[in-house]
């Protein structure tokens, strides 16, 4: 039983924090970001490359730093603290862990150098309109014709797919829409004939994509990874961004909680700052709770997405999505309560955070789906 | 960072573990999982087998029978010791008095109280609140006054938790009373046999007699029974106070009741099948786990800390794990009147009018609803989660 950060770790923290000081101190920073026409700063992206974060998760073969899920803990803690836009989930958590895993030598080696250093964004595009949170459930299709694959289908709320270089697409190989079995892996290149993308922005202020794909021909070395095997590993790389994502969001509930514990002692209103108030007090103290076990959940869903026990880390990471995504939502509707008014303006930083809250919350399921997963497994696991 | 115990802390576990489930009496041990009252004698004879084998009061300092263990190993045992339902050491014993007496006693007073205190052959019963302080402790009125070489106590202190087997009481008594609030409080060990001391049972919702209402008539106190300085008794209570971090959650506790309830909630009918196949239940006791796993780990957090960081500033934690804690044990004694259905509804044990009739419905179940009313207690007292949200944000937030 061991709380503390390795050296190692600790340097890494100073150093993204410092980072992200520089980039994201003065939060009209942000705006500029945003309206630049990948949706977030080139310089950011280039900085985060040579600090060797778009590396973070990838053995050192692959030319990067070899960390584990506490180091992705770490960097997307900071990155919730910062409302971080550039897409590091997107790029190295879920399409650099499927590359990283499933990815033949030719494979990464075509792929990853150029993610490492900062050339190269990715993004993963699984999600379709009617399978919900469901990651089993792919209608999209891959045909095999000749050497090559040909895929059709659509593919919604591709994170950052709108300017992903490229994109790995689930789609179905062999069996039923909800079948297990038959969902495969497949590189695209976006410029292929018979693909179109939407790009849109989000309402955290993020970028997504809808994918179409019509008779979309990729050559058979596209295939990533066994084909109809694929879902353990999408799986297991939801599972990563969830604990990625719990941790983004105690980033966020941290910075908002400070942010309206100081409002509540400079805002005078009857004579006396509000923060007098123990009916207010009470309600800060709660954030406060909250918070705290938000960052022992964060801790559970990095420990326990490390698990070889599939099942009981699947459980572990929806007990953890779900309790975070609920005190998130609390936190974060309460930050509004209390600021009152100013709250409510698109120029204050509270109602950022609260939608990105929001938006953690209901990516890559919501409370009630985790919920359900609990209830369907008959409680968590055992051990910690 | 790593969650997981060592394979030393394993061992460890697994130690006290056997030593829990072989030593203690399996009987004293189903009561306290069923959440059933506890004799006197329960009570003794586990602490009596503890001490023999040194684990009565692991906190203590060495020379007085403490053990060395870490930070970590404490915490195992305050978990383990509730995960097997053995009922703890007793606490004004074990985790209050002793320490205070061990830390600011004089000689004679650790040679004279500390032996019998672990042994339990002295029963302490606390004395601090009153009618007119409870969670503004330090407004307390009972008074002792010196004379000669002896102080006459007046006054009341309530909500004496089993005072009824008490030997002494150790009692917050003002002793300057033109001192303000704080400064003017000694702390003083009283023999319960003493002439002008009555007791009176409070019967509380549950049914039970735990509390009691304890009435200072002159009593005469020998005056080196005062702990510490005179008027700093103040200072002795926070310190007494703080050592209940560990444990406050009582996380352990919980961890068994949640598993039972489930296993009940499994062999109860209910309709075509069982409570367990009910959806909504199931969410409940979900929420329950898994909050219960969170505040575990915050507890797990705290304990790592006490190895590294000094204990001096500000620390929310014994709040946290005072409110959370406090919430998810009343939300377990919720889940099993809810598993019981309608046999939480008889009442065979009337423990005020000496009746103890045949259960109506599972046995079992006659123990839920008194539990689940006894529990609104533990958001009320160690300073209420009103009290936590105050100190949370006066001390911590800086509100």
């Amino acid at each position: 039983m061991d709380f503390d950060l390795t050296d190692e770790q600790r340097m890494l923290s100073e150093s993204v924090n410092r980072l992200l000081t520089h980039a994201y101190g003065d939060f009209e920073h942000r705006k500029g970001y945003r309206a630049a026409p990948r949706g977030f700063a080139d310089a950011n992206w280039q900085a985060l490359a040579e600090m060797g974060l778009l590396g973070l998760p990838f053995d050192e073969a692959d030319g990067g730093f070899g960390g584990g899920p506490v180091e992705t803990m770490i960097v997307m803690e900071a990155f919730g603290r910062g409302l971080v836009l550039e897409p590091f989930l997107a790029t190295v958590v879920l399409a650099g862990g499927l590359l990283r895993r499933a990815g033949s030598e030719a494979q990464r080696e075509a792929i990853l150098p150029s993610v490492v250093e900062g050339s190269m964004v990715l993004a993963f595009a699984h999600q379709e309109r009617q399978a919900r949170h469901d990651l089993h459930d792919v209608a999209t299709a891959a045909r095999r014709d000749g050497a090559d694959w040909v895929l059709d289908g659509a593919k919604g709320v591709v994170l950052a797919g709108d300017s992903a270089d490229r994109i790995i697409v689930s789609a179905r190989t062999s069996g039923a829409r909800r079948d297990r079995e038959g969902i495969s892996l497949f590189l695209l290149d976006p410029a292929t004939p018979g693909v179109t993308r939407r790009g849109y922005a989000t309402q955290d202020g993020l970028r997504a994509a809808e994918l179409v794909l019509e008779g979309a021909r990729v050559p058979a070395d596209a295939l990533l990874g066994h084909e109809g095997q694929a879902l353990p590993l999408i799986e297991l790389v939801v599972d990563e961004a969830n604990a990625a994502l719990c941790a983004e969001a105690l980033g966020a509930m941290d910075v908002l909680r400070d942010l309206t514990v100081d409002y509540l002692k400079q805002r005078q209103q009857f004579g006396q700052a509000i923060g007098n108030f123990q009916a207010l007090q009470h309600r800060a103290a709660d954030m406060l709770v909250a918070t705290e076990q938000a960052r022992s959940m964060a801790m559970y869903a990095a420990m326990m997405v490390q698990s070889g026990d599939a099942a009981a880390r699947r459980t572990a990471l929806s007990a953890a999505k779900a309790l975070v995504a609920k005190l998130a939502d609390q936190l974060g509707k309460d930050a509004i309560q209390l600021h009152g008014g100013i709250a409510m303006t698109e120029e204050y930083k509270a109602g950022h955070y609260f939608k990105r809250l929001t938006m953690i919350g209901t990516l890559f399921g919501d409370v009630d789906h985790h919920l359900r997963v609990v209830v369907a497994a008959g409680g968590l696991p055992e051990a910690v | 960072m790593d969650l997981r115990y060592t394979p030393d802390e394993i061992a460890f576990r697994d130690d006290l573990r056997t030593f829990f489930k072989t030593q203690i009496p399996a009987e004293i041990r189903r009561k306290v999982s069923e959440g059933r009252k506890l004799s006197r004698e329960d009570i003794v004879t586990t602490q009596r087998v503890l001490h023999a084998h040194g684990m009565a009061t692991p906190n203590w300092p060495l020379e007085w029978g403490g053990k060395d263990w870490s930070p970590v190993q404490r915490y195992i045992f305050s978990e383990e010791i509730q995960a097997c339902a053995v009922p703890q050491p007793l606490s004004f014993n074990v985790n209050m008095v002793g320490p205070v007496i061990a830390t600011f006693g004089s000689q004679a007073q650790k040679e004279r109280f500390l032996p019998s205190t672990a042994t339990l052959d002295i029963w302490w019963a606390q004395g601090f609140s009153e009618p007119g302080a409870g969670s503004d402790l330090a407004s307390l009125k009972t008074t002792a006054k010196l004379e000669g070489d002896e102080y006459v106590v007046n006054g009341q202190k309530t909500w004496t938790t089993l005072g009824q087997y008490a030997d002494w009481i150790f009692c917050l008594v003002r002793t300057d009373p033109a001192a303000k609030k704080q400064q003017g409080i000694s702390f003083l060990l009283i023999d319960m046999k003493t002439p002008g001391i009555t007791i009176r049972p409070i019967i509380t919702i549950d049914g039970g007699h735990e509390v009691n209402e304890v009435f200072f008539d002159d009593v005469r106190v020998p005056a080196e029974n005062l702990v510490g300085q005179v008027n700093k008794g103040w200072d002795y209570a926070k310190f007494l106070l703080s050592n209940e971090r560990i444990g406050i959650a009582r996380i352990g506790l919980t961890k068994e009741r949640l598993a039972r309830v489930k296993r009940l909630a499994q062999e109860t009918p209910a309709g075509e099948g069982m409570v367990w196949d009910d959806p909504d239940f199931r969410r409940r006791l979900a929420w329950s786990e898994i909050e219960l796993k969170a505040l575990e780990i915050t507890q797990m957090r705290v304990v790592a800390a006490q190895r590294t960081k000094a204990s001096d500033k500000p620390d929310p934690s014994s709040s946290i794990l005072k409110i959370k804690g406090s919430e998810i044990q009343q939300q377990a004694t919720q889940l099993l009147v809810d598993v019981a259905g309608p046999y939480a509804m008889p009442r065979p044990d009337r423990e005020e009018e000496g009746l103890n009739l045949p259960s109506v419905g599972p046995e079992w179940a006659d123990a839920a609803a008194p539990l689940f009313f006894n529990y609104r207690k533990v958001s009320i007292y160690g300073g209420s989660n009103e009290i936590q949200r105050n100190i949370i944000a006066k001390a911590f937030l800086g509100l």
